[in-house]
Protein backbone atom coordinates (compact mmCIF):
# COMPACT_ATOMS: atom_id res chain seq x y z
CA UNK A 1 0.00 0.00 0.00
CA UNK A 2 1.32 3.45 -0.91
CA UNK A 3 1.45 6.25 1.66
CA UNK A 4 -1.17 8.92 0.89
CA UNK A 5 -0.95 12.68 1.42
CA UNK A 6 -3.61 15.37 1.32
CA UNK A 7 -2.02 18.17 -0.71
CA UNK A 8 -4.97 20.49 -1.16
CA UNK A 9 -8.25 21.37 0.54
CA UNK A 10 -11.07 23.69 -0.43
CA UNK A 11 -14.31 24.85 1.10
CA UNK A 12 -16.57 27.74 0.14
CA UNK A 13 -18.71 29.94 2.40
CA UNK A 14 -21.63 27.83 3.59
CA UNK A 15 -25.18 28.96 4.11
CA UNK A 16 -28.46 29.37 2.25
CA UNK A 17 -26.93 29.83 -1.20
CA UNK A 18 -30.08 30.59 -3.20
CA UNK A 19 -28.15 32.12 -6.09
CA UNK A 20 -25.93 29.07 -6.59
CA UNK A 21 -26.73 25.68 -8.12
CA UNK A 22 -25.51 22.32 -6.82
CA UNK A 23 -23.03 22.07 -9.69
CA UNK A 24 -21.60 25.54 -9.00
CA UNK A 25 -21.38 25.04 -5.25
CA UNK A 26 -19.40 21.84 -5.80
CA UNK A 27 -17.19 23.23 -8.56
CA UNK A 28 -16.23 26.26 -6.45
CA UNK A 29 -14.96 24.06 -3.62
CA UNK A 30 -13.25 21.65 -6.03
CA UNK A 31 -11.39 24.51 -7.73
CA UNK A 32 -10.28 25.89 -4.37
CA UNK A 33 -8.82 22.47 -3.51
CA UNK A 34 -7.15 22.12 -6.92
CA UNK A 35 -5.61 25.59 -6.56
CA UNK A 36 -4.52 24.87 -2.98
CA UNK A 37 -2.76 21.71 -4.17
CA UNK A 38 -1.27 23.39 -7.23
CA UNK A 39 -2.08 20.45 -9.52
CA UNK A 40 -2.84 20.88 -13.22
CA UNK A 41 -5.10 17.82 -13.50
CA UNK A 42 -6.84 15.10 -11.52
CA UNK A 43 -6.98 11.43 -12.44
CA UNK A 44 -10.18 10.39 -10.70
CA UNK A 45 -12.83 11.75 -8.36
CA UNK A 46 -15.25 10.67 -5.64
CA UNK A 47 -18.16 12.85 -4.57
CA UNK A 48 -20.12 12.30 -1.38
CA UNK A 49 -23.73 13.36 -1.64
CA UNK A 50 -26.64 12.03 0.38
CA UNK A 51 -29.73 12.93 -1.55
CA UNK A 52 -29.42 15.23 -4.56
CA UNK A 53 -32.38 13.31 -6.01
CA UNK A 54 -34.73 14.42 -3.26
CA UNK A 55 -33.17 17.85 -2.65
CA UNK A 56 -32.83 19.04 -6.26
CA UNK A 57 -34.18 16.20 -8.41
CA UNK A 58 -30.73 15.47 -9.81
CA UNK A 59 -28.89 12.15 -9.76
CA UNK A 60 -25.95 11.00 -11.88
CA UNK A 61 -23.58 13.40 -10.12
CA UNK A 62 -20.50 11.52 -11.34
CA UNK A 63 -21.13 12.75 -14.86
CA UNK A 64 -22.56 16.16 -13.98
CA UNK A 65 -19.78 17.20 -11.61
CA UNK A 66 -16.87 15.84 -13.66
CA UNK A 67 -18.39 17.63 -16.67
CA UNK A 68 -18.72 21.01 -14.92
CA UNK A 69 -15.28 20.68 -13.33
CA UNK A 70 -13.96 20.29 -16.86
CA UNK A 71 -12.42 16.91 -16.12
CA UNK A 72 -14.25 14.58 -18.57
CA UNK A 73 -13.52 11.76 -19.27
CA UNK A 74 -11.91 10.88 -15.91
CA UNK A 75 -13.53 8.16 -13.81
CA UNK A 76 -15.92 9.52 -11.17
CA UNK A 77 -18.18 8.00 -8.55
CA UNK A 78 -20.91 9.47 -6.36
CA UNK A 79 -20.82 7.94 -2.88
CA UNK A 80 -23.80 7.69 -0.52
CA UNK A 81 -23.81 6.72 3.12
CA UNK A 82 -26.33 9.30 4.37
CA UNK A 83 -24.57 12.04 6.38
CA UNK A 84 -21.31 10.01 6.24
CA UNK A 85 -21.17 10.26 2.43
CA UNK A 86 -18.33 12.79 2.43
CA UNK A 87 -16.15 10.83 4.83
CA UNK A 88 -16.72 7.69 2.82
CA UNK A 89 -15.84 9.49 -0.44
CA UNK A 90 -12.54 10.49 1.15
CA UNK A 91 -11.89 6.94 2.32
CA UNK A 92 -12.47 5.56 -1.17
CA UNK A 93 -10.18 8.22 -2.65
CA UNK A 94 -7.56 7.21 -0.06
CA UNK A 95 -7.92 3.53 -1.02
CA UNK A 96 -7.66 4.35 -4.73
CA UNK A 97 -4.41 6.26 -4.25
CA UNK A 98 -3.02 3.76 -1.73
CA UNK A 99 -3.75 0.86 -4.09
CA UNK A 100 -1.85 2.48 -6.94
CA UNK A 101 -4.89 2.66 -9.19
CA UNK A 102 -4.73 6.47 -9.54
CA UNK A 103 -2.20 9.14 -8.58
CA UNK A 104 -4.13 12.39 -8.11
CA UNK A 105 -7.64 11.91 -6.74
CA UNK A 106 -10.20 14.54 -5.77
CA UNK A 107 -12.45 13.53 -2.87
CA UNK A 108 -15.30 15.95 -2.41
CA UNK A 109 -18.75 16.29 -0.96
CA UNK A 110 -21.76 18.46 -1.70
CA UNK A 111 -25.34 19.01 -0.61
CA UNK A 112 -27.80 21.60 -1.87
CA UNK A 113 -30.57 21.51 0.73
CA UNK A 114 -32.46 24.79 0.46
CA UNK A 115 -34.21 24.29 -2.89
CA UNK A 116 -36.94 22.41 -1.02
CA UNK A 117 -39.13 23.70 1.81
CA UNK A 118 -38.50 22.53 5.37
CA UNK A 119 -40.90 19.60 5.07
CA UNK A 120 -39.12 18.40 1.92
CA UNK A 121 -35.76 18.63 3.69
CA UNK A 122 -37.14 16.78 6.74
CA UNK A 123 -38.36 14.00 4.45
CA UNK A 124 -35.09 13.77 2.51
CA UNK A 125 -33.09 13.56 5.75
CA UNK A 126 -35.50 10.99 7.20
CA UNK A 127 -34.51 8.56 4.45
CA UNK A 128 -31.33 7.95 6.47
CA UNK A 129 -33.53 6.19 9.05
CA UNK A 130 -35.57 2.99 8.59
CA UNK A 131 -38.55 4.11 6.49
CA UNK A 132 -40.80 1.19 7.44
CA UNK A 133 -40.06 0.80 11.17
CA UNK A 134 -38.96 4.25 12.31
CA UNK A 135 -40.18 6.99 9.95
CA UNK A 136 -43.58 5.31 9.34
CA UNK A 137 -44.40 5.78 13.01
CA UNK A 138 -43.72 9.53 13.04
CA UNK A 139 -40.11 9.88 14.18
CA UNK A 140 -37.78 12.65 12.98
CA UNK A 141 -33.99 12.93 13.25
CA UNK A 142 -34.18 15.35 16.17
CA UNK A 143 -36.52 12.77 17.73
CA UNK A 144 -34.03 9.92 17.32
CA UNK A 145 -31.19 11.92 18.87
CA UNK A 146 -33.55 13.19 21.57
CA UNK A 147 -34.13 9.57 22.60
CA UNK A 148 -30.36 9.03 22.73
CA UNK A 149 -30.08 12.18 24.88
CA UNK A 150 -32.84 11.04 27.25
CA UNK A 151 -31.22 7.62 27.63
CA UNK A 152 -27.76 9.18 28.21
CA UNK A 153 -29.13 11.55 30.84
CA UNK A 154 -30.92 8.65 32.57
CA UNK A 155 -27.94 6.27 32.48
CA UNK A 156 -25.04 8.63 33.16
CA UNK A 157 -26.59 11.71 34.74
CA UNK A 158 -25.69 13.94 31.80
CA UNK A 159 -27.43 17.28 32.31
CA UNK A 160 -29.45 19.54 30.02
CA UNK A 161 -26.85 22.28 30.67
CA UNK A 162 -24.03 20.01 29.51
CA UNK A 163 -25.82 19.48 26.20
CA UNK A 164 -26.14 23.25 25.86
CA UNK A 165 -22.43 23.68 26.56
CA UNK A 166 -21.61 21.68 23.42
CA UNK A 167 -23.52 24.27 21.36
CA UNK A 168 -21.93 27.19 23.24
CA UNK A 169 -18.41 25.82 22.61
CA UNK A 170 -18.98 25.04 18.94
CA UNK A 171 -20.57 28.41 18.17
CA UNK A 172 -17.65 30.06 19.99
CA UNK A 173 -15.22 28.17 17.73
CA UNK A 174 -17.35 28.89 14.67
CA UNK A 175 -17.23 32.63 15.43
CA UNK A 176 -13.59 32.45 14.31
CA UNK A 177 -14.40 30.59 11.10
CA UNK A 178 -15.21 33.01 8.26
CA UNK A 179 -16.81 30.18 6.25
CA UNK A 180 -19.32 29.19 8.95
CA UNK A 181 -23.05 29.49 8.29
CA UNK A 182 -23.91 30.57 11.87
CA UNK A 183 -20.82 32.24 13.36
CA UNK A 184 -22.94 33.89 16.08
CA UNK A 185 -21.96 33.07 19.65
CA UNK A 186 -24.68 31.62 21.87
CA UNK A 187 -25.03 31.33 25.64
CA UNK A 188 -26.29 28.41 27.74
CA UNK A 189 -29.37 30.53 28.41
CA UNK A 190 -29.97 31.07 24.65
CA UNK A 191 -29.88 27.31 24.10
CA UNK A 192 -32.04 26.46 27.12
CA UNK A 193 -34.70 28.99 26.10
CA UNK A 194 -34.75 28.17 22.38
CA UNK A 195 -37.77 26.44 20.84
CA UNK A 196 -38.33 22.82 21.84
CA UNK A 197 -38.13 20.48 18.84
CA UNK A 198 -38.11 17.00 20.39
CA UNK A 199 -37.75 16.88 24.19
CA UNK A 200 -35.14 17.36 25.53
CA UNK A 201 -33.57 18.81 22.35
CA UNK A 202 -34.19 22.43 21.38
CA UNK A 203 -33.50 24.21 18.12
CA UNK A 204 -30.05 25.34 19.29
CA UNK A 205 -29.13 21.70 19.97
CA UNK A 206 -29.63 20.97 16.26
CA UNK A 207 -27.32 21.52 13.30
CA UNK A 208 -28.85 23.60 10.50
CA UNK A 209 -29.93 22.95 6.93
CA UNK A 210 -27.11 24.15 4.69
CA UNK A 211 -25.93 24.47 1.10
CA UNK A 212 -22.23 23.80 0.75
CA UNK A 213 -19.37 21.74 -0.57
CA UNK A 214 -15.81 20.79 0.31
CA UNK A 215 -13.00 18.99 -1.49
CA UNK A 216 -9.57 17.51 -0.89
CA UNK A 217 -6.82 16.44 -3.27
CA UNK A 218 -5.02 13.19 -2.47
CA UNK A 219 -1.84 11.78 -3.98
CA UNK A 220 1.03 9.41 -3.08
CA UNK A 221 3.58 10.82 -0.59
CA UNK A 222 6.42 10.58 -3.12
CA UNK A 223 4.53 12.67 -5.63
CA UNK A 224 3.30 15.10 -2.96
CA UNK A 225 6.88 16.10 -2.13
CA UNK A 226 7.38 17.14 -5.76
CA UNK A 227 4.08 18.99 -6.14
CA UNK A 228 3.74 21.12 -3.00
CA UNK A 229 5.97 23.09 -0.65
CA UNK A 230 3.27 23.23 2.05
CA UNK A 231 3.57 21.01 5.15
CA UNK A 232 2.62 17.48 4.10
CA UNK A 233 -0.41 15.99 5.81
CA UNK A 234 -0.49 12.22 5.63
CA UNK A 235 -3.54 9.99 6.12
CA UNK A 236 -2.25 7.47 8.64
CA UNK A 237 -5.51 5.78 9.61
CA UNK A 238 -8.86 5.11 7.99
CA UNK A 239 -11.79 3.16 9.40
CA UNK A 240 -15.36 2.54 8.30
CA UNK A 241 -18.04 0.54 10.11
CA UNK A 242 -21.78 -0.04 10.13
CA UNK A 243 -24.47 -0.70 12.72
CA UNK A 244 -28.22 -1.38 12.60
CA UNK A 245 -30.01 1.34 10.67
CA UNK A 246 -32.78 1.41 13.30
CA UNK A 247 -31.77 3.01 16.60
CA UNK A 248 -34.15 0.79 18.58
CA UNK A 249 -32.42 -2.42 17.39
CA UNK A 250 -29.19 -1.60 19.24
CA UNK A 251 -28.23 -3.14 22.57
CA UNK A 252 -27.22 0.22 24.04
CA UNK A 253 -29.04 3.34 22.81
CA UNK A 254 -26.32 5.58 24.29
CA UNK A 255 -23.40 3.99 22.44
CA UNK A 256 -22.52 4.68 18.80
CA UNK A 257 -21.10 1.28 17.94
CA UNK A 258 -20.17 2.06 14.34
CA UNK A 259 -17.98 4.96 15.51
CA UNK A 260 -16.38 2.78 18.17
CA UNK A 261 -15.42 0.12 15.60
CA UNK A 262 -14.39 2.58 12.86
CA UNK A 263 -12.28 4.43 15.44
CA UNK A 264 -10.57 1.25 16.62
CA UNK A 265 -9.72 0.36 13.02
CA UNK A 266 -8.33 3.82 12.30
CA UNK A 267 -6.29 3.92 15.52
CA UNK A 268 -4.86 0.47 14.78
CA UNK A 269 -3.86 1.41 11.24
CA UNK A 270 -2.33 4.68 12.46
CA UNK A 271 -0.48 3.08 15.36
CA UNK A 272 -1.92 5.79 17.60
CA UNK A 273 -4.03 5.92 20.74
CA UNK A 274 -6.76 8.41 21.69
CA UNK A 275 -4.28 10.27 23.92
CA UNK A 276 -2.08 10.95 20.85
CA UNK A 277 -4.81 13.03 19.17
CA UNK A 278 -4.25 16.80 19.28
CA UNK A 279 -7.67 17.79 17.93
CA UNK A 280 -10.77 16.15 16.47
CA UNK A 281 -13.59 17.19 14.19
CA UNK A 282 -16.62 15.07 15.07
CA UNK A 283 -20.19 14.72 13.85
CA UNK A 284 -22.18 17.04 16.15
CA UNK A 285 -25.41 16.94 14.14
CA UNK A 286 -27.03 17.35 17.56
CA UNK A 287 -25.35 18.34 20.82
CA UNK A 288 -25.85 14.84 22.27
CA UNK A 289 -24.13 13.34 19.22
CA UNK A 290 -20.81 15.03 20.10
CA UNK A 291 -21.03 13.66 23.63
CA UNK A 292 -21.72 10.10 22.47
CA UNK A 293 -19.07 10.27 19.74
CA UNK A 294 -16.16 11.48 21.89
CA UNK A 295 -16.99 8.61 24.26
CA UNK A 296 -17.14 6.06 21.41
CA UNK A 297 -13.75 7.23 20.14
CA UNK A 298 -12.22 6.84 23.59
CA UNK A 299 -11.28 10.54 23.72
CA UNK A 300 -13.13 10.71 27.05
CA UNK A 301 -14.39 7.95 29.36
CA UNK A 302 -17.76 6.35 28.69
CA UNK A 303 -20.54 8.37 30.26
CA UNK A 304 -18.25 11.35 30.88
CA UNK A 305 -18.75 13.24 27.61
CA UNK A 306 -21.10 15.78 29.17
CA UNK A 307 -18.85 16.35 32.19
CA UNK A 308 -15.77 16.68 29.94
CA UNK A 309 -17.57 19.40 27.97
CA UNK A 310 -18.65 21.19 31.13
CA UNK A 311 -15.09 21.07 32.47
CA UNK A 312 -13.69 22.62 29.27
CA UNK A 313 -11.66 19.56 28.24
CA UNK A 314 -13.04 19.82 24.69
CA UNK A 315 -12.63 23.61 24.34
CA UNK A 316 -10.01 25.24 22.10
CA UNK A 317 -7.64 25.49 25.05
CA UNK A 318 -8.69 22.15 26.54
CA UNK A 319 -6.95 18.81 26.70
CA UNK A 320 -8.60 17.56 23.52
CA UNK A 321 -10.13 20.37 21.41
CA UNK A 322 -13.26 19.14 19.61
CA UNK A 323 -14.75 20.83 16.56
CA UNK A 324 -12.38 23.76 16.25
CA UNK A 325 -14.14 24.67 12.98
CA UNK A 326 -17.43 25.26 14.80
CA UNK A 327 -18.61 21.77 13.96
CA UNK A 328 -21.82 20.97 12.17
CA UNK A 329 -23.63 23.14 14.72
CA UNK A 330 -22.06 26.45 13.73
CA UNK A 331 -20.28 25.80 10.44
CA UNK A 332 -23.39 24.19 8.95
CA UNK A 333 -24.28 20.68 7.83
CA UNK A 334 -24.68 20.18 4.07
CA UNK A 335 -24.85 16.47 4.75
CA UNK A 336 -22.77 15.06 1.88
CA UNK A 337 -20.08 17.74 2.30
CA UNK A 338 -19.63 17.52 6.06
CA UNK A 339 -17.17 14.61 6.17
CA UNK A 340 -14.83 16.30 3.70
CA UNK A 341 -15.09 19.69 5.42
CA UNK A 342 -13.97 18.05 8.66
CA UNK A 343 -10.82 16.91 6.84
CA UNK A 344 -10.31 20.44 5.45
CA UNK A 345 -10.30 21.79 9.01
CA UNK A 346 -7.85 19.19 10.29
CA UNK A 347 -5.50 19.80 7.35
CA UNK A 348 -5.63 23.58 7.98
CA UNK A 349 -4.90 23.00 11.67
CA UNK A 350 -2.01 20.61 10.99
CA UNK A 351 -0.50 23.06 8.51
CA UNK A 352 -0.86 25.90 11.02
CA UNK A 353 -3.29 27.82 8.80
CA UNK A 354 -6.35 27.90 11.07
CA UNK A 355 -6.12 31.57 12.04
CA UNK A 356 -7.61 32.64 15.39
CA UNK A 357 -8.78 29.12 16.16
CA UNK A 358 -5.34 27.54 15.57
CA UNK A 359 -4.32 24.81 18.02
CA UNK A 360 -0.62 25.51 18.59
CA UNK A 361 1.69 22.67 17.68
CA UNK A 362 -1.05 20.35 16.43
CA UNK A 363 0.55 17.28 14.84
CA UNK A 364 -2.16 14.61 14.78
CA UNK A 365 -5.84 15.20 14.01
CA UNK A 366 -8.90 12.97 13.74
CA UNK A 367 -12.18 13.23 11.85
CA UNK A 368 -15.36 11.28 12.59
CA UNK A 369 -18.33 11.41 10.24
CA UNK A 370 -21.51 9.38 10.68
CA UNK A 371 -24.69 8.53 8.86
CA UNK A 372 -28.21 8.59 10.27
CA UNK A 373 -28.45 7.83 13.97
CA UNK A 374 -25.06 6.09 13.76
CA UNK A 375 -25.83 3.35 11.23
CA UNK A 376 -22.52 4.11 9.53
CA UNK A 377 -19.32 5.87 10.58
CA UNK A 378 -16.05 6.86 8.96
CA UNK A 379 -12.96 7.86 10.96
CA UNK A 380 -9.70 9.25 9.62
CA UNK A 381 -6.47 10.09 11.41
CA UNK A 382 -4.00 12.51 9.85
CA UNK A 383 -0.48 13.53 10.80
CA UNK A 384 1.69 16.35 9.56
CA UNK A 385 5.17 15.15 8.56
CA UNK B 1 -47.74 5.31 -0.48
CA UNK B 2 -48.06 2.75 -3.28
CA UNK B 3 -50.48 0.06 -2.08
CA UNK B 4 -48.09 -2.93 -2.55
CA UNK B 5 -45.60 -1.23 -0.22
CA UNK B 6 -48.31 -0.83 2.42
CA UNK B 7 -49.81 -4.27 1.86
CA UNK B 8 -46.59 -6.24 2.20
CA UNK B 9 -45.89 -4.87 5.71
CA UNK B 10 -49.38 -5.82 6.98
CA UNK B 11 -48.26 -9.07 8.66
CA UNK B 12 -45.96 -7.01 10.89
CA UNK B 13 -48.08 -3.88 11.38
CA UNK B 14 -51.42 -5.60 11.96
CA UNK B 15 -50.43 -9.00 13.33
CA UNK B 16 -46.98 -8.40 14.88
CA UNK B 17 -45.45 -11.32 13.02
CA UNK B 18 -41.75 -11.79 13.80
CA UNK B 19 -39.26 -14.49 12.92
CA UNK B 20 -37.42 -16.73 15.37
CA UNK B 21 -34.07 -18.13 14.27
CA UNK B 22 -34.03 -21.92 14.32
CA UNK B 23 -30.28 -21.84 14.86
CA UNK B 24 -29.92 -19.64 17.94
CA UNK B 25 -33.45 -18.68 18.95
CA UNK B 26 -33.04 -14.92 18.40
CA UNK B 27 -36.30 -13.18 17.47
CA UNK B 28 -36.26 -10.58 14.68
CA UNK B 29 -38.84 -7.89 14.03
CA UNK B 30 -39.32 -7.35 11.17
CA UNK B 31 -38.40 -10.84 9.91
CA UNK B 32 -35.08 -11.33 8.11
CA UNK B 33 -33.67 -13.79 5.61
CA UNK B 34 -30.45 -14.39 7.52
CA UNK B 35 -29.72 -14.31 11.23
CA UNK B 36 -27.30 -11.55 12.18
CA UNK B 37 -26.09 -13.60 15.16
CA UNK B 38 -25.56 -17.18 13.91
CA UNK B 39 -26.04 -16.70 10.11
CA UNK B 40 -28.74 -19.40 9.98
CA UNK B 41 -31.31 -18.98 7.20
CA UNK B 42 -33.99 -21.08 8.89
CA UNK B 43 -36.74 -19.28 10.79
CA UNK B 44 -40.16 -19.94 12.24
CA UNK B 45 -42.92 -17.33 12.51
CA UNK B 46 -43.72 -16.13 16.02
CA UNK B 47 -45.89 -13.29 17.31
CA UNK B 48 -44.39 -10.44 19.30
CA UNK B 49 -45.21 -10.19 22.99
CA UNK B 50 -47.69 -7.34 23.47
CA UNK B 51 -46.33 -6.01 26.76
CA UNK B 52 -43.06 -4.37 27.62
CA UNK B 53 -41.32 -1.39 29.17
CA UNK B 54 -40.16 2.04 28.05
CA UNK B 55 -36.40 2.28 27.35
CA UNK B 56 -36.25 5.94 26.24
CA UNK B 57 -38.66 8.49 24.80
CA UNK B 58 -39.16 11.94 23.31
CA UNK B 59 -42.03 14.31 22.60
CA UNK B 60 -42.20 15.24 18.92
CA UNK B 61 -43.17 18.92 18.66
CA UNK B 62 -42.09 19.51 15.04
CA UNK B 63 -43.58 16.53 13.19
CA UNK B 64 -43.48 15.35 9.59
CA UNK B 65 -46.46 16.88 7.73
CA UNK B 66 -48.61 13.73 7.84
CA UNK B 67 -48.46 13.79 11.65
CA UNK B 68 -49.27 17.49 12.14
CA UNK B 69 -52.78 16.80 13.44
CA UNK B 70 -51.38 14.57 16.23
CA UNK B 71 -48.59 16.90 17.44
CA UNK B 72 -47.28 17.03 20.08
CA UNK B 73 -47.01 13.28 20.56
CA UNK B 74 -44.74 10.92 22.46
CA UNK B 75 -42.52 8.32 20.83
CA UNK B 76 -40.38 5.75 22.55
CA UNK B 77 -38.18 2.72 22.25
CA UNK B 78 -40.07 -0.12 23.90
CA UNK B 79 -38.51 -3.40 24.97
CA UNK B 80 -41.18 -6.06 24.72
CA UNK B 81 -41.19 -9.10 26.98
CA UNK B 82 -38.82 -11.56 25.34
CA UNK B 83 -36.33 -8.82 24.46
CA UNK B 84 -37.40 -7.48 21.04
CA UNK B 85 -37.26 -3.68 20.89
CA UNK B 86 -39.58 -1.56 18.74
CA UNK B 87 -40.09 2.12 18.12
CA UNK B 88 -43.65 3.36 18.40
CA UNK B 89 -45.84 6.22 19.46
CA UNK B 90 -46.91 6.24 23.10
CA UNK B 91 -50.61 7.09 22.92
CA UNK B 92 -53.19 7.92 25.59
CA UNK B 93 -50.49 9.12 27.98
CA UNK B 94 -49.79 12.28 29.97
CA UNK B 95 -46.81 13.76 28.09
CA UNK B 96 -45.41 15.17 31.34
CA UNK B 97 -45.55 11.89 33.21
CA UNK B 98 -43.69 9.43 31.01
CA UNK B 99 -40.96 7.53 32.81
CA UNK B 100 -38.18 5.28 31.63
CA UNK B 101 -39.02 1.75 32.82
CA UNK B 102 -42.79 2.22 32.85
CA UNK B 103 -44.97 -0.66 31.66
CA UNK B 104 -46.62 -0.37 28.25
CA UNK B 105 -48.73 -2.58 26.01
CA UNK B 106 -49.30 -2.64 22.27
CA UNK B 107 -52.62 -1.65 20.72
CA UNK B 108 -53.78 -1.58 17.11
CA UNK B 109 -54.24 2.04 16.02
CA UNK B 110 -54.44 4.39 13.07
CA UNK B 111 -50.93 5.78 12.42
CA UNK B 112 -51.76 8.56 9.93
CA UNK B 113 -54.01 9.60 7.08
CA UNK B 114 -52.48 10.14 3.69
CA UNK B 115 -55.28 12.58 2.79
CA UNK B 116 -58.30 12.43 0.50
CA UNK B 117 -56.75 10.29 -2.23
CA UNK B 118 -54.43 8.19 -0.10
CA UNK B 119 -54.40 5.26 2.27
CA UNK B 120 -55.40 5.34 5.93
CA UNK B 121 -52.29 3.82 7.48
CA UNK B 122 -52.68 1.52 10.47
CA UNK B 123 -50.29 -0.23 12.78
CA UNK B 124 -49.22 -0.55 16.40
CA UNK B 125 -48.91 2.07 19.11
CA UNK B 126 -48.09 1.55 22.77
CA UNK B 127 -50.24 2.76 25.65
CA UNK B 128 -49.58 2.78 29.40
CA UNK B 129 -50.36 -0.69 30.80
Amino acid sequence: MREVAIIGVGMNKWGELWNKSLRDVFTEAALLAIDDAGVDHIDSMYVGCMSSGLFVGQEHLSSLLADYLGTNPIPAARIESACASGGLALRLGFIEVASGTSDIVLAGGVEKMTDVAVDGATFALSTAADQEYEVYHGITFPGLYAMMARAHMHKYGTTREQLAQVAVKNHHNGSMNPLAQFPQKVTVENVMKSVMIADPLRILDCSPITDGAAAAILCPMDLAKKITKKPLVKIIGSGNATDTIALHSRDDITEIGSTKVAGEKAFKMAGKKPENIDLAEVHDCFTIAEICVIEALGLVDKGKGGKATEDGLTALDGKIPINTSGGLKSKGHPVGATGVAQVCEVVKQLRGEAGDRQIKGAKVGLTQNMGGSGGSSVVHIMEVV
Amino acid sequence: MPSPRYWREIPQRYRLEASKCKGCGKVFFPPRLVCSSCKSREFEMVKLEREGKLITYTIIRVPPSQFTDQSPYAMGVVELNGGVKILSQIADCNLDKLEIGQKLRIEFRKIYNEGEAGIICYGYKCVPA
